[in-house]
């Protein structure tokens, strides 16, 4: 990297440059520092440590034990749970994000009454710190104190469930909460693509005789395309590193039914001390989202084509 | 005829009902904090609770207020908030600088670095971090907690301010130069106080970020005397309670009003650099 600062590249072509290059080297530095020493080798640590039975305690003992922890992996049922309660949360959070925040962009691209307050409102979320938003809808889930209950109640039901306690309750209460939460980036970045196709398009269709749906379907979509999937890829790929809302929501419980992969690595590194094993399996998590990423890359590669 | 007028008002109709629908989805949560915020421990304790308090007080704000924990982290969270923003746009702006005026292989890397950070699962460094922490003595440390945070924030801020470089016209520099000013001259002088809008969203967008995090605090700092008020919150959350509620309600109200402020401040700006920045790069 440094070296190909120190030399005068030949990529000058377009954009004048003033002075030399080592001084660029001067102004990068402050920020090369901390990210090599706090992003960049721990990441190297991190690949090393998943090969050893490191466990936090009087001093990490790092004696490498080669595969055995993604033997144990292979074989931990917890692990499988998590992969599975992750795989469910991701695909659905995303899913119910990504055609919400759709309807929501297409509805405040319209000139309609209230939709400055949809805009502002679509916004806040954005802003919550995530473990005000997990202390909110706990206060809507609450058994004795929430609305949700009172509302069945009110309705004729029994409105006793404790949502965030029941084994069938608990994971689709946090879903909600995700989409809830994860919508209105969403939302934003479809708007802004959908103000970004030309108008005249939709104009000259409409002459053309096109109906709203067809125009949708032959001209919206297919110019949103690429910016689609970027967002769900990128949405997929942050749903499954969740973390925040999740622990504070349920910590990963009724016996595992929202244990996100996040979390499960978080009890096994910081609860249990077991810091090889976590690290190991935060590779794996690593081979996963690459493995998802070049698929998905490569869908795409062939639809260039 | 009457197909052509009927259409559009049918398809009105429906607009309204699901923007509606919308608003009722997106608002309601924001309400029930509120509402929870302004009722008193009686009305907290009902079997059937109102959206509209019977009686609001302002109790819960005053009892949150006057709960040592939380005042103490919330001062502890402006502490490492201030101090990572202006940290990370110190270390950011002449980086940002370099890539956005010189191009090199550097450049790649490091916009190949910005992706790939956006994406990265924290888990895979995450101990080795608390190691490297631990080992230079600053797990429990608010010095090691902002560290944490700027090379957490540093991505984004070098792609935002890259942005704004990109937007100041390199003629101005050069005239500069031909009068004999030096490089860190011309960025001090000429570049940094061009760039002011831009270094203004920067460290707003990095002090929000510092003061909603939760999971690296998490992990860093274990000593209650240290506490950001995100752990404070999600620690007298783990203990229940439906008189603690309401407190704990006015607590997030005010928790949320700083980074709520300031992300209406910058929101704009911040969609747009991320929209320039994206057409550009």
């Amino acid at each position: 990297m440094t070296t190909a600062i120190a030399v005068p590249t030949r990529r000058t072509r377009r954009r004048r440059t003033l002075g030399l290059n080592r001084e660029a080297l001067l102004l990068v530095i402050p920020a090369l520092i901390p990210i090599a020493i706090f992003s960049v080798l721990p990441l190297a640590r991190g690949i090393y440590l998943g090969f050893t039975d490191a466990h936090a305690g009087l001093n990490v003992s790092t004696s490498a034990n080669g595969l055995a922890n993604y033997r144990e992996l292979l074989h931990d049922s917890l692990f499988w749970n998590s992969f599975k309660v992750g795989l469910v949360w991701a695909v659905t959070v995303t899913a119910l994000q990504f055609c919400l925040g759709l309807g929501l962009a297409l509805l405040l691209n319209e000139q309609l009454r209230l939709r400055w307050l949809a805009r502002t409102l679509a916004l806040i979320p954005w802003a919550m710190p995530p473990v005000v938003v997990g202390l909110m809808w706990k206060l809507i889930y609450h058994p004795n104190a929430g609305i949700l209950n009172a509302a069945i109640a009110k309705l004729g039901g029994a409105g006793d469930t404790d949502w965030l306690t029941n084994f069938s309750t608990a994971l689709p209460a946090v879903i909600v909460v995700g989409v809830w939460a994860g919508m209105p980036q969403t939302t934003v970045t479809l708007l802004a693509g959908l103000q970004s196709v030309p108008g005249e398009l939709h104009e000259a269709a409409a002459v053309d005789g096109a109906g709203s749906w067809q125009r949708f379907r032959h001209i919206t979509l297919p110019s949103l395309a690429p910016m689609i999937m970027a967002i769900t890829t990128l949405d997929f790929i942050w749903n499954f590193n969740a973390f925040g809302l999740v622990y504070v929501l349920t910590a990963g419980g009724p016996g595992g039914r929202t244990q996100l992969p996040m979390l499960f690595a978080y009890q096994e590194g910081f609860g249990y001390g077991n810091f090889g094993y976590a690290a190991a399996l935060g590779n794996v998590m690593v081979l996963i989202i690459a493995g998802l990423m070049v698929l998905v890359l490569r869908r795409r590669l062939q639809e260039a084509s | 005829m009457t197909m052509v007028a009927e259409r559009p008002r049918r398809r009105r109709a429906f607009q309204y009902t699901a923007l509606s629908a919308y608003l009722l989805f997106l608002a309601f949560p924001l309400l029930w904090l509120l509402s929870t915020a302004f009722k008193g421990p009686r009305e907290m304790a009902r079997l059937h609770p109102t959206l509209i308090p019977h009686a609001p007080t302002l109790d819960n704000f005053s009892a949150a207020l006057h709960e040592q924990a939380l005042v103490h982290s919330a001062w502890n969270s402006v502490k490492v908030s201030v101090a990572a923003a202006v940290l990370t746009v110190l270390l950011a702006l002449p980086a940002a600088y370099a890539l956005a005026r010189f191009r090199s292989r550097l450049n790649r890397v490091a916009l190949g670095w910005v992706v790939l950070s956006q994406i990265f699962p924290l888990i895979l460094i995450i101990i080795p971090l608390f190691l490297i922490l631990r080992d230079l003595h600053l797990v429990d440390t608010h010095l090691g907690l902002i560290i944490v945070y700027v090379v957490w924030s540093l991505p984004f801020a070098l792609w935002l301010l890259r942005g704004y470089v990109q937007g100041i016209p390199v003629e101005l520099e050069e005239a500069a130069a031909t009068d004999g000013a030096g490089r860190l001259r011309i960025l001090v002088s000429i570049v940094a106080p061009l760039l002011a809008p831009g270094i203004v969203v920067t460290l707003l967008f990095s002090f929000i970020s510092a003061w909603n995090e939760f999971f690296l605090a998490l992990v860093v700092l274990n000593d209650p005397e240290q506490a950001t008020l995100s752990l404070t919150l999600a620690r007298f959350l783990g203990k229940e309670g439906v008189a603690d509620l309401g407190p704990l309600a006015a607590a997030s109200v005010l928790a949320t009003i700083p980074s709520l402020v300031l992300f209406g401040v910058i929101q704009r700006r911040l969609t747009s650099g991320l929209l320039s920045g994206a057409v550009k790069g």
